[in-house]
């Protein structure tokens, strides 16, 4: 792989399906459509999980199979700042993100010592102590999971409104991939970028390469974390189903249908996944066939995912 | 409480075994071709509700089990001719993303096949009550059927482990493990080989889970659970290593099992009760992942590194 270097369309374009992304709401309220601002919300959240996915696995290159672990945490966070009384955003989503950063930063701490294969499996085994752990304790729900009774308030501002919560998660999603975009050509960017490519010059050329990826695999953490956050409020419920590996599994399949270390690849899988979930479904039952064989035929015939499709990388 | 010790320490050495025949496929699997397939716990999935239907079918609980294990591993054949070859040269993440695709077929698959409920598989009749001994001059009962798990299990494991240690087939397989390429040079064919290895790991995972059908319920999703205890035996023991694969599942069987019935028991007599019956549960749950990340910790190549 080659470092990331932005096409020259993707500028405009982003700008452009944000500014269609901000009418949304509206439109579908004029087609009597409301009901999919929910579902938009929800792609929209998705979005940013696979994005911080898409840091830790396309640009920092660890293959973390533990990632549902930071996303649940986030939810967690969300749902017990509820139970304590806090409630606005600006103050619980920045502490969903601190949670699920130390979380990620302790386990960074000790998978980031191995190294390939072994590297898949012990960030797989931390995330299934997670999930232990939250299934049972019976003061967060245990195998229910924690309820949210309410909304969180964005500077005093109800989100009751789906409209409104579509909004927070679409900015959300807007910053995040902005700075990511300055971050992958900053210094940063580059650093970890040549550590994937070639960990051992980096470490010859005196770049303290481990404390590059923990950086990396941290803020991937956080950033998963502050998109559980959103979707417990979204759905009212921080679920263990959101720690269980599968949904590691899930954002994984997400990234790499996108297209691993393009900047857009979470956010093109999440859409491309979720739509097809949501178009299968109605016609197919049994959707995971389709699914299955969809992804195996990315993996045998378009190895590079779909962003790899449109853009090309700078080589 | 020897009672209960010895009958959890028994559960244990069953439980292990049984990991045991479903970490030897995914070992060697994973240490020659370095392939991670996520897939193998489907593979014991299938096996178990093949072997479940052939059971009914023939009504002989014997029958269904030889069945059940041909027919899985004819399907570990076809899988690995069509679509495993194609992923050994592939990085670690496509293996992931396809033996993941797998997994949704499966077990969608089974689910429009046998439909969502668990399917019954009964143990063979003459084995379904408990055997008696005398232990320290007491009466001391444990079920006919596991003492047959732990027997099958000794079995073939000692078989395995006489194959692979001391056979040619076994050295060959060894070589591979150890160096691929060196293996191919000296006029192996380890592609043939790569095959015969996968199609008896599925038998043995179709051999697991018809085993332990009677005692658990086959059902789509029993695969998941086991294969990551599955991975977590062969990362203890060492990828590659089938000596590992068989300390690390006893270790993983007895902690886990161990664990489960002792530690709540354990933990009220330190702390109070309340504090122990929310830790209790917890802890026990996630003993086996603390002692893998311990030993990764301290031995980032497992306890039998088989590339030494």
């Amino acid at each position: 792989m080659a470092f990331y270097r932005p096409a020259s369309w993707q500028k405009p374009l982003a700008v452009f399906t944000l500014t269609l992304l901000l009418a949304l709401p509206t439109l579908l309220q004029a087609l009597d459509q409301s009901f999919y601002t929910g579902f938009a919300t929800r792609v929209l959240i998705f979005a940013l999980a696979a994005t911080s996915l898409n840091l830790v696995l396309g640009f920092g290159g660890m293959v973390s199979l533990g990632h549902a672990a930071f996303f649940g945490a986030g939810a967690y966070v969300a749902a017990i700042c509820q139970q304590a009384g806090l409630g606005e955003a600006l103050l619980v989503l920045p502490l969903a993100m601190l949670g699920a950063g130390l979380l990620a930063l302790a386990v960074g701490a000790i998978s980031l010592r191995t190294r390939g294969v072994y590297f898949i499996m012990i960030t797989l085994a931390f995330a299934q102590m997670v999930y232990y752990l939250f299934i049972s304790a019976r003061a967060w729900g245990g195998d229910d999971g924690l309820p949210l009774y309410e909304r969180l308030r964005f500077a005093g501002v109800s989100l009751a409104d789906d409209a409104a919560l579509y909004y927070l998660a679409l900015g959300a999603l807007a910053v995040t991939m902005l700075l990511l975009g300055r971050l992958a050509e900053a210094r940063f960017g580059r650093t970890i970028q040549a550590i994937r490519e070639n960990e051992t010059r980096m470490e010859a050329l005196g770049y303290p390469v481990f404390r590059h990826r923990l950086v990396c695999f941290a803020l991937g953490g956080a950033l998963a974390g502050l998109a559980g956050a959103l979707l417990a409020n979204l759905t009212g419920l921080a679920s263990p189903a959101l720690l269980q590996w599968t949904q590691s599994g899930t954002l994984l399949v997400m990234v790499i249908i996108g297209g691993v270390g393009y900047l857009y690849g979470g956010v093109v899988g999440a859409v491309v996944l979720l739509l097809l979930e949501e178009l299968l479904l109605g016609v197919f039952a049994h959707w995971h066939i389709a699914l299955g064989l969809l992804l195996l035929a990315v993996v045998l015939f378009a190895p590079k995912g779909v962003a790899a499709l449109f853009g090309k990388r700078h080589d | 409480m020897t009672q209960l010790i010895l009958e959890q320490a028994l559960n244990g050495l069953q439980f292990g075994l049984m990991l045991f025949l479903l970490a030897a496929g995914l070992t060697l699997v994973f240490g020659i071709m370095d392939c991670i397939n996520l897939a193998h716990g489907s593979l014991y999935m299938v096996g178990a509700y093949f072997v479940a239907a052939a059971a009914q079918a023939a009504d002989s609980f014997w029958l269904g089990l030889g069945a059940g294990v041909a027919g899985t591993a004819l399907l570990g054949l076809l899988l690995e001719l069509s679509l495993f070859r194609r992923l050994y040269q592939r990085d670690h993440l496509a293996q992931v993303l396809a033996t993941f695709a797998l997994i949704l077929i499966a077990n969608e698959a089974v689910r429009v096949i046998w439909g969502p409920a668990s399917l019954l598989l009964n143990p063979p009749e003459a084995l379904a009550g408990p055997v008696e001994f005398a232990l320290f001059g007491e009466p001391f009962f444990y079920p006919a059927y596991r003492l047959l798990i732990i027997a099958v299990g000794l079995a073939v494991g000692g078989l395995l482990y006489l194959l692979v240690a001391r056979s040619r087939v076994g050295m060959w397989v060894r070589a591979g493990a150890a160096n691929r390429e060196m293996t191919e040079a000296l006029g192996i064919n380890v592609r043939a080989l790569f095959t015969a290895v996968f199609v008896f790991g599925a038998a043995l995972c179709a051999l697991a889970g018809g085993l332990l059908g009677p005692l658990l319920a086959v059902q789509v999703g029993m695969g998941e659970s086991v294969l990551i205890l599955a991975f977590v035996v062969i990362i203890i023991g060492g990828i590659g290593s089938i000596r590992g694969a068989l300390v690390g599942a006893l270790i993983v069987g007895s902690v886990d099992t161990l664990g489960r019935a002792l530690l709540p028991t354990l933990l009220r007599a330190l702390l109070p009760a309340d504090a122990a019956a929310t830790l209790g549960p917890a802890l026990a749950s996630i003993l086996i992942y603390l002692l893998m990340a311990g030993i990764l910790f301290f031995k980032p190549q497992g306890l039998f590194p088989a590339r030494a």
